[in-house]
């Protein structure tokens, strides 16, 4: 059941949301949409959905184009962001309700709901109200009536953010676990990096209604097309820096203000030489202790298993006002390192694992 | 699953749904409202006699409007509902201003006390017609009682006096739609956040202020709601003066909407009496096209 | 102690406008169990005797139980109609993308502020050349179509208020639109839909100026058209037509009564949210 859209092209009064998208997502494939908000995620899944009707473009769903088919049509089912439980039935009724209108015996509807009331965990809630659940209960109703009719295609929008932290990482954990079981192919959409690293088989990163990129976690984690996914993917961020390449015929080295990175070993760099370019290293990275390069620790987070450093390096004066936007490097190290606030602080770069990039596209 | 034709593209789908769900609204309206507003121009350019219709109904242009403009009755008509609307318009909304600011509070039995205020609103206006012509009653109305006591002698017949006639009537429309109005104010009222009237405590406004400061400014556009309403209403007048007065004394309490009934139905002539339709029609077109106007602006003003 | 004052004052001003919205009403009802000699009397008697012989007389001479028929179906038959279209149309201006909304919503807004003399004489052609004076269909459908404004303004607030995700859902389920239209949206705007059918039911039971038009032989008339027109042989009648008033109004002041809180939501949501 795989699905496949091309060309697809939506504006909302005038304004293009989304623009000559085209990708695939293969049978049984866990596909997540991710991006910041506006981006045109949610509008691509309603798309799929039938919810909305696209200004150009095709839908394929198991090889099947669908555009004129209605939702009902397309055997697909949908979990929403506020779950959208019918509030006038109670669960059961709730989970009923796609079967009935499928006009299934009774038999048969009472069988599907109390299997997949046992799938998820909720056989005591089938007589209650939707007010009168918590938060993570809704869900699995929500979830409970999109898989009862085994739909060839699952659709999620955001089902997780109204969740508070704690539950966001059970239920994450259950989603994964149901599609272990079930199998089926699933869209999903958030704007949650780490749900989507963890989620995910294959990523689509779209920004402004254009695909950043399409891969799966590792690929779009350890090479990012451009700077954009660089920086939307990985907490805490990556370090950025702009600067020159200069090429000599002693070494090659990237220059930004006062901090000259030695790159012997990147060969390739030379054509760069003279031109501007973007570093990007990751916060994991930069080793403190020791290094050419060094800082004023400006703030510490301790998170436990590790901690940030929040640098300002040297070159640039630290200055008594609270200065958020000012330069920082930030570096993820261990819990025992030793250092506290206002100490200088040396270290060094792992330049097997810098990225380049030139005019915002990845070139290393 | 569907026996209806298929029709091919999902938009169209969409588009006749929501067409065939508008459909009866609109039929309706067309049929009962659209059509015989046109209907009545084009009646009003002819002369057309009920109970003469051996004449025929030929077409007289602009004539019946000429002669309308000449009607001292029909001008008679229309300054008497003019001033009807204007003064029952004010006291209404002030009324209303009043009973809402009352009702807006919380207390015990705040329900029964809205209850009761609704009733004046709820009753038809012919039967309010009736109790105030009862009140009025020259030999035994409990108003000529409340005045004279058990002097009879000195009972005066309400009614039949020009300017009491008038007054009567203006009293018994206040009584019956204030409520309305309260309503309208009521919600507006509501919107007001608590928290703007406890900011001004603690920087010490007192009741007036307050109301001055921020009640009213808040509820401009309830206000506005409930006078354009009022006002449209307040021009159909109708059902007060068949019952209390059928227009009289000599036409004293004559208006607009009554005498067009008369020439149409008592009198039979259509074409004449649609002029009178028209015109209504017109006057209360402009007056909402210009309280549209004023509301709409104001409305933008305050959503910010 | 100013603040007692302050209650009493405010207690009182209750009291007033309780008082004066509901003296002249009380004072019918009173009179309409008086016998004839008590009505006549001055000063006027606070107290009726509880006589119901102006109600009997109401009922054997002057045909009220044929009014109050009449009233019932014509009110009935309206609201049914009404609230059936306006669910209808409600539901597209509040849901559905259609052009020239605000136009629909505002012409509505028109007919409902139409003097009723604008559209009485062709109306009354119409019913005439279609043989509907002096029947049901001749009073409703008129009422039908000056209930709709207030009932799809008040049906399209109400339904904007549910949330859209509803009815995505249902379709994603499997029903068609019309399916969950009336499978899910309704049955959520019950309280809407409720306060609707009371505002329509209302004015369909008042309404006057075309069942005068229309209704003319007695055994068609509404109850508000056989109390305006009560005529004695000598004198008015005041007995049988306040019996008549309060037969006429013991249903809406009931609404009223148990109803007030929907009531005055529904119309504030008409008025303020338009």
């Amino acid at each position: 059941m795989s699905v496949i859209v091309k060309n697809l092209t939506k504006s909302f009064n005038g304004k293009k949301v989304i623009d000559n998208i085209s990708f695939e997502v293969s049978e049984g494939e866990f596909c997540i949409l991710l991006g910041p908000s506006g981006c045109g995620k949610t509008t691509i899944l309603r798309l799929i959905a039938g919810l909305e009707r696209q200004d150009s473009g095709e839908i394929f769903i198991d090889g099947k184009e669908v555009s004129n088919l209605s939702p009902g049509e397309r055997d697909i089912a949908m979990v929403f962001q506020s779950y959208a439980l019918y509030p006038h039935m109670n669960v059961y009724e709730n989970m009923a309700f796609p079967l009935r209108v499928r006009k299934l015996s009774e038999q048969e509807i009472d069988k599907k709901v109390r299997e997949t009331a046992r799938l998820l965990n909720i056989e005591e809630l089938l007589k209650r109200k939707p007010k009168e659940l918590s938060g993570g209960q809704r869900q699995r109703v929500a979830i409970g009536r999109a898989i009862i009719r085994n739909p060839k295609l699952f659709l999620f929008d955001e089902p997780l953010s109204n969740l508070d932290a704690k539950l966001r990482i059970l239920m994450r954990v259950e989603i994964a676990r149901l599609h272990q079981k079930l199998r089926t192919t699933t869209i999903y959409v958030t704007h949650d990096q780490v749900e989507a690293m963890t989620l995910g088989q294959k990523i689509i990163l779209l920004n402004e209604g254009v695909i950043q990129q399409i891969g799966t976690p590792e690929e779009v984690y350890n090479e990012p097309a451009n700077l954009f996914v660089a920086s939307f993917i990985g907490t805490p961020p990556i370090n950025l820096l702009e600067g020159i390449i200069e090429a000599d015929t002693g070494g090659i080295y990237f220059k930004s203000g006062d901090i000259v990175i030695n790159l012997e070993s990147l060969e390739s760099l030379r054509e760069y030489a003279g031109k501007e370019v973007t570093a990007g290293i990751r916060p994991e990275s930069l080793v403190p202790g020791q290094g050419p390069f060094s800082g004023i620790i400006e703030h510490i987070e301790y998170i436990g298993a590790e901690k940030i450093l929040y640098i300002i390096p040297a070159g640039k004066s630290p200055s008594n006002r609270v200065d958020i936007l000012g330069p920082k490097i930030t570096i993820r190290t261990t819990s025992t390192f030793q250092g506290g606030r206002g100490e200088s602080i040396c270290f060094s770069v792992d330049t097997s694992r810098i990225h380049f990039f030139y005019k915002g596209l990845r070139i290393i | 699953m569907k026996n209806i034709i298929r029709i091919r593209s999902l938009t169209r789908r969409e588009k006749v749904f929501a067409f065939l769900l508008l459909l009866p609204c609109f039929s309706f309206v067309a049929t009962f409202a659209f059509y015989p507003i046109l209907n009545s121009f084009y009646l009003s350019l002819h002369n057309i006699i009920l109970t003469f219709p051996g004449l025929g109904q030929p077409f007289v242009g602009f004539e019946n409007y000429k002669n309308l403009i000449q009607d001292k009755v029909a001008i008679h008509s229309l300054t008497n509902t003019i001033i009807f609307v204007i003064i029952t318009v004010m006291l209404e909304v002030f009324c209303g201003l009043i009973i809402a600011l009352i009702i807006n509070r919380q207390f015990r039995a705040r329900g029964w006390v809205r209850a009761a205020i609704l009733v004046p609103w709820a009753i038809p206006t012919v039967v309010a017609s009736q109790m105030w012509r009862f009140i009025f009653n020259d030999n035994y109305g409990f108003f000529n009682f409340i005045l004279f006591g058990s002097n009879v002698a000195a009972y005066r017949a309400w009614l039949a006096e020009p300017l009491f006639a008038f007054s009567a009537i203006m009293l018994a429309d206040i009584w019956k739609t204030s409520p309305f109005a309260a309503l309208i104010i009521l919600a507006g009222l509501q919107t007001i956040p608590d928290d703007l009237y406890e900011s001004a405590k603690i920087e010490g406004a007192n009741a007036w202020q307050r109301f001055k400061k921020i009640t009213l400014p808040l509820i401009k556009p309830a206000l506005l709601i409930a006078l354009l309403f009022r006002t449209m209403d307040a021009f159909r007048v109708f059902d007060l003066v068949f019952v209390m007065t059928q227009g009289g004394p000599a036409d004293a309490t004559n208006v607009l909407q009554f005498y067009g009934y008369k020439k149409i139905f008592a009198e039979g002539f259509m074409g004449y009496g649609s002029t009178i339709s028209v015109i209504v029609f017109l006057i209360t077109f402009l007056i909402c096209l210009f309280y549209i106007r004023v509301i709409g602006t104001r409305l933008f003003q305050y959503r910010g | 102690m100013k603040q007692k004052i302050n209650h009493t004052c405010f207690y009182a001003l209750v009291f007033v406008v309780v008082f004066l919205s509901l003296l002249p009403y009380l004072w019918f009802l009173n009179t309409s169990l008086k016998t004839p000699i008590e009505i006549t009397a001055i000063p006027p008697k606070l107290f009726p005797s509880g006589s119901l012989e102006f109600y009997i007389s109401a009922i054997k001479e002057y045909n009220l139980m044929h009014f109050v028929k009449n009233s019932t179906i014509v009110a009935s038959l309206t609201t049914v109609i009404t609230i059936f279209i306006s669910i209808c149309a409600g539901y597209a201006l509040a849901r559905l993308r259609i052009r020239y909304k605000g136009f629909i919503m505002g012409s509505l807004l028109l007919v409902s502020m139409f003097p009723q003399i604008s559209i009485a004489g062709p109306v009354w052609r119409i019913m005439q050349s279609l043989g509907w004076l002096n029947t049901y269909q001749g009073v409703i459908f008129p009422y039908v179509t000056l209930t709709l404004p207030l009932g799809v303004w008040i049906l399209a607030s109400f339904f904007k208020e549910l949330p859209e995700e509803l009815e995505d859902a249902a379709r994603v389920d499997g029903c068609s639109h019309f399916q969950a239209l009336f499978k899910i949206i309704v049955p959520l705007s019950a309280p809407g839909v409720f306060t609707a059918t009371i505002l329509v039911f209302i004015y369909a039971w008042n309404e006057f100026f075309f069942a005068l038009l229309i209704l003319t032989e007695k055994k068609y008339q509404t109850l508000p058209v056989g109390i305006a027109l009560f005529q004695g042989q000598y004198e008015i009648p005041w007995g049988e037509i306040a019996a008549a008033s309060t037969v006429a109004t013991i249903p809406l002041v009931l609404l009223v009564f148990f109803f007030q809180k929907k009531i005055i939501r529904g119309l504030s949501a008409g008025a303020i949210k338009g």
